[in-house]
């Protein structure tokens, strides 16, 4: 549990519209034999926050890997941006253009410098030019506050600012709804706080964001929503104040005595 | 008992001391000597024994290769040199054997007034590979690499310059249809356009268009046969035609091996397995002969061009296993990463799995273009005139009959120098790519 900024998050820009920008009706999904998902329906309007917490297992990563295909899922469907996820192979380079993930080992790429890395899907994917792309590129490194890195390698960075960059090669993409996969578990105490800062700037300024973390803090000051899984499905979901001091299902306070209790 | 212990533990230093050189003996040559040579009674043993097993072999090879006799024009003439300058059972080298011959060594039967033609050929094959091997040659010269190929054929096998300038034209058109048909009618068509309408064109209007050109504009080099070939321009063009074609073959069936597809996958590890599981020698054979049988009657399918047809195969097997290696090793996080960028599977190989793959899998693919070049020997034993096989052909002649060592060691420095230079050029680049990327 680390502790967040100390300042005020403003929530002036967190507005949540009516649009849908995901919609995931009925999704089913085995590994083999093994039900790793059950009967998963999930609404997320666009400009929500989505903080999902569960115990290690409970499929949380699974789910939010299903949102942009890096699993498939067997049963279901799954809607992302009005586009239906199927094995059409456009469909789902289309949605994965427009979805940005961060993973929980950044992920970066070794042989490119932190300006290749943001640079390489925009000019590649989106075919915008060159220079056009550095500078994009440039504008989120200054953002999550590591321009002076940009020619350097990812091996020369520390994990946390690794991460922020991982952040900014997604938002390079301008991305219209991001994906978190438990970014700050893989990072020292000292630096799992810079990430989540740049989080909730992120936050600020309204984007989409599902988010598998244990950080309770960050969902209880930047989430609308938190939602609890276990065993492949989803046990409660209510709105942070509630969720944290009125936990209704068994297995949620289980969950929260364990993690809160020290 | 603290009370006095107290006294001497407190301290305060009153000087602080200079920096001062190490003993003589802990440093440089004398300190290494100390520690390989000479650290223990069985080290010292050792050395003197090595010492003496080194002076053993160099004081008959030394005398042997220096006092070597260069001017003779045949065997029995070379000993009679050695006899009269160094004693009756001096043993000593006949390198005049090389003196006479290396221009056979190392073109074969190629004619002599046409020397200039191959010389000229491996000047412009250093220069196609130099922007390929270094990145600081300017990118400009990648230009000489894609026309290389063309004009390395014309040169080496002669005939009208409009065969090769008519079989480039044939890439010019498939380029032309991916450039300016494709937004029009869709990529995998034009993908599918470029492949046939240029392959229909190599088939059916290369032959005659370069024939009629010829007849207007008669331009053309002397031809030279294939059989007139040996020596180590048949081992450098076997080669190097093995190297530069089984790479990205290899690549291919490493993805493909890796591929989810069916038929593929499946594909690719028969390819591998069948190749790489029969002897290379058996292969070579099989393009002499079996191919003979398979092929229409009437066909004419050049030996060279089968030869290396084979070896592209036989060791674009191991790349795929190379490669392979350097793919599994990767994180599946890189993998997971490109596609997450919505970068599609071509690309996502192109800029982030094959660099990083290869960079991983560069010793190995060395070894075993190493291996490749040196396996070109094999060719003797379907009757091309390599150096191993043009060394048999030097000790028919009369002059020259019983010349062994001579030959072998002049071979033998020759590969070497390829082998090893292919070597520290693998050295050269992981160093260069380790610097890069840390």
């Amino acid at each position: 549990m680390s502790e967040l900024a100390t300042r005020e998050v403003d929530r002036s820009q967190m507005k949540v519209s009516d649009e849908v920008a995901i919609q995931i009706t009925k999704m089913n999904k085995w590994y083999g034999t093994f039900h790793v998902l059950r009967d998963i329906d999930l609404t997320v309007y666009r400009g929500e926050r989505i903080v999902i917490a569960g115990p290690s297992g409970s499929g949380k990563s699974t789910m939010i890997r299903c949102i942009n295909r890096l699993e498939e899922h067997q049963a279901g469907s799954i809607v992302v941006d009005g586009i239906e996820l199927s094995s059409d192979l456009k469909n789902i380079d289309k949605i994965r253009s427009e979805v940005g993930m961060c993973f929980q080992h950044f992920n970066l790429f070794p042989h490119l410098t932190i300006l290749e890395n943001c640079t390489l899907a925009p000019i590649w994917v989106r075919k915008i030019p060159k220079k056009q792309a550095e500078e994009t590129a440039m504008h989120f490194l200054e953002k999550v506050k590591i321009p002076e890195q940009a020619n350097k390698y990812p091996g020369q960075l520390s994990g946390g600012q690794q991460q922020r960059v991982a952040i900014a090669r997604s938002l390079c993409m301008k991305p219209r709804i991001m994906l978190f996969d438990e970014p700050t578990s893989a990072l020292d105490p000292e630096m799992i706080k810079e990430v989540l800062d740049t989080m909730v700037e992120l936050a600020e300024e309204g984007m989409t964001m599902l988010c598998v973390t244990h950080e309770m803090g960050f969902a209880r000051q930047v989430a609308n929503r938190v939602i609890f899984m276990d065993a492949g499905q989803i046990v409660e979901q209510n709105e942070p104040e509630e969720f944290f001091n009125n936990p209704q299902h068994e297995r949620t306070k289980l969950f929260l005595s364990q993690i809160l209790g020290h | 008992m603290s009370d006095t212990h107290a006294q001497t533990v407190a301290y305060v230093r009153d000087t602080m001391l200079d920096q001062q050189d190490p003993p003589l003996n802990q440093v440089g040559a004398v300190k290494w000597i100390r520690e390989n040579l000479f650290s223990g009674w069985l080290n010292i043993l050792l050395t003197l024994l090595s010492l003496w097993v080194v002076y053993a072999a160099l004081s008959h090879l030394l005398p042997w290769a220096l006092r070597g006799i260069w001017d003779a024009s045949n065997l029995s003439e070379c000993r009679a040199l050695a006899a009269e300058r160094y004693g009756a059972d001096a043993s000593v080298a006949c390198w005049a054997v090389l003196a006479e011959r290396w221009p056979q060594l190392i073109f074969g039967f190629f004619p002599k007034e046409l020397y200039w033609r191959p010389i000229l050929a491996f000047l412009l094959f250093l220069a196609a590979v130099a922007p390929v091997l270094f990145s600081s040659v300017p990118r400009k010269m990648l230009w000489v690499t894609a026309l290389a190929p063309f004009a390395l054929f014309w040169l080496i096998w002669g005939g009208s310059i409009w065969g090769p300038i008519a079989a480039i034209l044939g890439f010019v058109i498939g380029w032309a249809i991916m450039t300016y048909a494709a937004p029009k009618i869709g990529a995998l068509l034009a993908v599918i356009l470029a492949i046939i309408v240029p392959v229909l064109y190599w088939l059916f209007v290369c032959g005659p268009l370069a024939g009629a050109l010829a007849s207007v504009v008669p331009l053309s080099l002397q031809t030279v046969a294939t059989q007139k070939m040996g020596g180590f321009l048949l081992a450098t063009i076997i080669g190097v035609s093995g190297i530069v074609l089984s790479l990205p073959l290899g690549i291919l069936l490493a993805l493909g091996r890796q591929s989810d597809m069916f038929i593929i996958n499946k594909f690719s590890v028969a390819f591998i397995e069948i190749i790489r599981g029969v002897p290379l020698i058996v292969w070579l054979f099989t393009a002499s002969l079996l191919l003979n049988y398979f092929l229409p009657p009437g066909t004419n399918f050049d030996l060279m061009l089968r030869v290396i047809i084979m070896v592209t195969l036989f060791s674009a097997a191991y790349i795929a296993e190379v490669v392979r290696g350097g793919l599994a090793a990767l994180p599946k996080g890189q993998y997971e990463a490109a596609d997450a960028l919505g970068l599609d599977y071509w690309k996502s190989m192109r800029l982030i799995i094959l660099p990083q793959a290869l960079k991983i899998s560069i010793p190995g693919i060395v070894n075993t273009f190493i291996g490749l070049f040196k396996d070109t020997t094999l060719v003797v034993f379907i009757g091309l005139l390599d150096p191993i096989g043009l060394s048999s052909s030097i000790r028919a002649s009369t002059d020259w009959n019983g010349v062994y060592w001579e030959l072998f060691v002049f071979i033998g420095l020759c590969f070497f120098i390829f082998c090893f230079s292919m070597g520290r050029y693998s050295l050269f680049l992981e160093k260069k790519l380790r610097r890069e990327h840390r």
